[in-house]
């Protein structure tokens, strides 16, 4: 069995660094852990989920996907590249790592995506299993787990009471990523630390079969009051994957850039005749909320929320999926007391 | 490696033809011939491309024009900042598009059988492509008839060839104007599309309809349709919601389970009614 001491997780990541790999991991900011490249010195920080997820190492917020250089009444199109470096995540959450699931999926059905696929091969992913579960965690009741990472390529998991992470590779690049670091990496037996309690759950099979027929209910209004339509939930998620194409345009040249963008937000299906399919916050929340448990769920198999609750961390109007999946659980309950007519 | 399929094909402006006011059909010519033979081998009628005009963006609109030509056509009308630019190209200027895209007309399907097509105003062109097509081949089709109105005169598409369809044996053509939106000398009906539908004869066994045009036009023509006896399996229309990717990745045309890129543009109305109809 191989394990670190998990206060050597910086040491772990010079090894990687000095092996070739730029390393991605929750690094500390101006006061807030965000998944971000790690240099030498910077403490990782595995004991607070980072605002960001693991999504903005494959899919950045904006990135250039098009470039054109102006000539007279034309223009040249220069190849654009994805940029790929060999990278290593470190301690990406088994949430993170779930909604990987949902982007390889939409990304790879029929057109292939070369930008994101770049970055997927070029890049090996150490989850770490969670110690803790705060009250926005629900990863359980999205059929997730706080101690196992399936799609990862290595699992970081707490031991001896967190004074140590025993590493279990899962894939040949979590081998191959082993064997980079085997010089911080020790031999011996380490006591794995019992996964947290997830205590916030819903019954996902009753909020599906709620979706399923109430696209027009009125509970959907009442759900979305608070909501701002600032999108901050959907640049947090790690399975949201939306995005807008503007290009920017200087006089010798012209840069197409992919950015973020959410369906929360009131242009998001505005046509230029002015007509807008979704003209409201509740038909926008609806849409996001059917297209995470109800329609990504029917074409790729796969639900669109891993539970990492982010969403409810970041909502400045206390709203999140959760909440609106266990209003949704509980609209969908027969009413309290024996029904009539049924026989015991 | 794959390729980047963001990246157009540089296309050039062969013909520009004003159809009716801020409406323009673009004749395009593929700047490099194996761009232009990639797009014939995998397009069909009905399938629609993303134009651009880089700095300015790109727009999504069908393919006008048939199979079995050099070039391709698209018509649209001035809405934005890329339509805007698109105006202001002009013969000789390069442009580009990426596509075809999305799902086509069955059109295999209806040899032998009789099609109604009918469009409202700017809904001609991704129908133009399909009568084309059928009007190439016209031998193997059952009879075709052309329901298409227009808020006024002016605002009709396409006038030569609809003088040309007019004049041909194996059409049969029936133009209509808004009432109010006639000249002295115009020769066509006087009324709103779907009125002057319920004249055409009941539908044929097999027969489909084709129907393109405002949603005010779709709705009141649905009702007469299903009155000449076309089912919704055998009513055909397309969905024109807004996309930027075209290619089933950046979820602005994801409208209940379905991807209009990817699934559509072209849907039955039987189709149709099974998505949510208030995200339409």
């Amino acid at each position: 069995m191989k394990s670190l001491s998990a206060d050597r997780l910086q040491d772990l990541a010079a090894a990687l660094s000095a092996a070739g790999y730029r390393v991605v991991a929750p690094v500390e900011a101006d006061g807030v852990v965000r998944f971000a490249p790690w240099s030498p010195g910077a403490a990782i920080r595995t004991d607070a989920v980072p605002v960001n997820s693991l999504k903005d190492v494959f899919f950045p917020p904006s990135e250039a996907i098009g470039r054109w250089r102006r000539s007279g009444d034309g223009f040249d199109a220069i190849e654009t590249r994805p940029e790929a470096p060999k990278t290593a995540a470190l301690a990406a959450r088994p949430c993170d790592v779930a909604a990987l699931a949902m982007l390889d999926a939409v990304f790879n059905w029929d057109f292939r995506d070369s930008f994101y696929d770049a970055r997927r091969a070029a890049t090996v992913v150490a989850a770490l299993a969670c110690s803790e579960a705060d009250e926005e965690c629900f990863c359980t009741s999205v059929g997730g787990r706080p101690d196992a990472a399936p799609g990862a390529d290595a699992l970081l998991r707490p031991a001896d009471g967190g004074r140590t992470l025993i590493v279990e590779p899962l894939t040949d690049q979590g081998r191959d990523l082993a064997a980079a670091a085997s010089g911080v990496l020790q031999d011996g037996a380490a006591a794995p630390d019992a996964p947290p309690e997830v205590r916030r759950r819903f019954d996902i099979g009753r909020v599906g079969a709620w979706l399923a027929g109430n696209f027009d209910s009125p509970l959907w209004k009442e759900l979305s009051l608070p909501c701002l339509g600032c999108a901050a939930c959907a640049y947090a998620c790690p399975a949201c994957h939306c995005f807008d194409i503007q290009d920017e345009s200087g006089p010798n040249g012209v840069v197409r850039l992919r950015n973020w963008d959410a369906c929360g937000l009131g242009l998001f299906t505005l046509h230029a005749s002015g007509h807008n399919p979704r003209p409201d916050q509740a038909s926008r929340w609806r849409q996001r909320v059917m297209h995470k448990l109800a329609y990504a769920p029917e074409r790729f198999k796969v639900a669109a929320c891993t539970g990492c609750g982010r969403c409810g961390r970041v909502c400045p109007r206390g709203m999140s999926l959760a909440d609106t999946a266990e209003r949704i659980a509980a609209a969908a309950a027969p009413a309290a007391g024996p029904a009539a007519g049924v026989p015991a | 490696m794959n390729g980047n399929i963001y990246q157009p094909v540089e296309m050039r402006i062969e013909r520009a033809k004003d159809e009716a006011p801020e409406v323009r059909t673009l004749r395009l010519a593929f700047a490099h011939a194996p761009d232009r033979e990639a797009f014939f081998r995998r397009y069909r009628v009905g399938m629609f491309g993303l134009y651009g005009v880089p700095g300015e963006g790109e727009s999504t609109f069908c393919v006008a024009s048939p199979p079995g030509r050099d070039y391709i056509e698209c018509t649209f009308r001035r809405a934005g900042r890329v339509t805007a630019a698109l105006l202001d190209r002009e013969v000789g200027h390069p442009v580009t598009f990426r596509g075809p895209y999305g799902n086509h007309f069955p059109i295999e399907s209806w040899r032998g059988k009789d099609l109604l097509f009918v469009a409202g105003g700017i809904g001609l062109p991704p129908l133009r492509s399909v009568i084309w097509n059928i009007l190439d081949r016209r031998a193997e089709f059952g009879r075709v008839a052309v329901v298409y109105g227009a808020r006024t005169v002016a605002d009709l598409v396409y006038k030569d060839e609809l003088a040309g369809w007019a004049g041909r044996s194996d059409v049969e053509l029936v133009t209509t104007v808004d009432p109010g939106g006639e000249t002295p000398d115009w020769k066509g009906r006087v009324g709103f599309v779907p009125t002057v539908l319920k004249e055409m004869p009941a539908a044929a066994p097999g027969a489909a309809a084709l129907v393109c045009g405002p949603p005010i036009m779709i709705r009141l023509s649905l009702p007469v349709l299903s009155g000449l006896g076309f089912r919704p399996t055998a009513i055909y229309s397309t969905l024109e919601n807004r996309m930027k990717c075209g290619v089933g990745k950046c979820g602005r045309c994801n409208v209940g389970g379905v991807y209009v890129c990817k699934d559509g543009p072209v849907f039955t109305l039987e189709e149709i009614q099974r998505l949510p109809q208030a995200d339409l």
